[in-house]
């Protein structure tokens, strides 16, 4: 068993343990943070698999951007510390949980007899780096990169749109006015 | 040397955390969370099809997944907040306006 075999396995036990503590906390800020050491187990394991953009991407955006939206968002609507998160177990919560791990048990004992044998391919260390993925971005995938600015437009437009206040009258509003 | 196999089962686990979470959490913001779960559960197995297989496209389809997501959560966060406005609550059980 080699360093690298030991490193990768306590990563993924680590990666697996913060995804149960996501949801399984009563605190939406707990989870969050969870999920924030969870994306960068993940990222670390990219860098494993030599793909470093993609592992700078992963912490910017997911662990920095997207993260920080979602702590906005808690704290905003001051969800810290309610029931909401009360783990009220139903029959139909029961079959849910139970047929994830049957899942689990299926997808894990076909990926048991997939082990090729062969390692990184030899080209791994080359096609990672910001020159390979970006002259690939930019001769084979033009198009759907254009297409991504469209589709973040259609983003800020629509988060724009669903935060006005004009749109609604709930009693939020009806309590401040 | 890692196989192959160990990723995959790594990133099959994330997935079912994620989906469990879907299916019994009632926060939807905690739900979103479980989404962005299973979102990087799928970029970890393309990442790694594609460095076993010396191909960038999975790379640049984990990059085109992460702009995705952004606008996903950006649009699902604002979703959630008009809900609260509305209804006081991110319960989903108490949100069922669309259930006759």
């Amino acid at each position: 068993m080699n360093l690298e075999l030991i490193v990768f396995l306590i990563l993924a036990a680590a990666a697996v343990v913060s995804a149960i503590l996501v949801i399984t906390r009563k605190n939406p800020v707990t989870s969050a943070l969870y999920l924030v050491l969870n994306f960068f187990i993940i990222a670390v394991l990219y860098l494993f698999l030599r793909a470093q953009f993609i592992a700078v991407i992963q912490i910017t955006v997911y662990a920095g951007a997207i993260m920080v939206l979602f702590l906005f968002v808690i704290m905003l609507l001051n969800l810290g510390d309610d029931r909401l998160m009360k783990w009220k177990f139903n029959s139909t919560r029961t079959i849910a949980s139970l047929m994830g791990l049957a899942l689990l048990a299926e997808i894990l004992f076909y990926v048991i007899n997939f082990t090729t044998g062969a390692g990184l391919s030899p080209q791994a260390e080359s096609i990672g780096t910001v020159e390979s993925i970006g002259k690939a971005l930019y001769a084979g995938y033009l198009f759907p990169f254009e297409i991504t600015s469209v589709l973040l437009l259609a983003a800020i437009v629509g988060a724009i749109f669903l935060s006005k206040k004009q749109i609604s009258d709930g009693p939020m509003e009806k309590g401040n006015e | 040397m890692i196989p192959l196999g160990y990723y995959i089962a790594l990133s099959a686990a994330l997935f079912i955390v994620g989906v469990v979470g879907v299916l019994t959490l009632r926060n939807a913001i905690v739900i979103f969370m479980s989404v962005e779960l299973m979102l990087n559960s799928a970029n970890l197995a393309l990442i790694a099809f594609s460095a076993y297989s010396g191909d960038a496209a999975g790379q640049i389809l984990v990059f085109f997944v992460i702009a995705v997501a952004a606008a996903e959560s950006a649009v699902g966060l604002a979703i959630i907040i008009a809900l609260f406005r509305n209804k006081l609550t991110v319960n989903i059980d108490e949100v069922n306006v669309l259930k006759w």
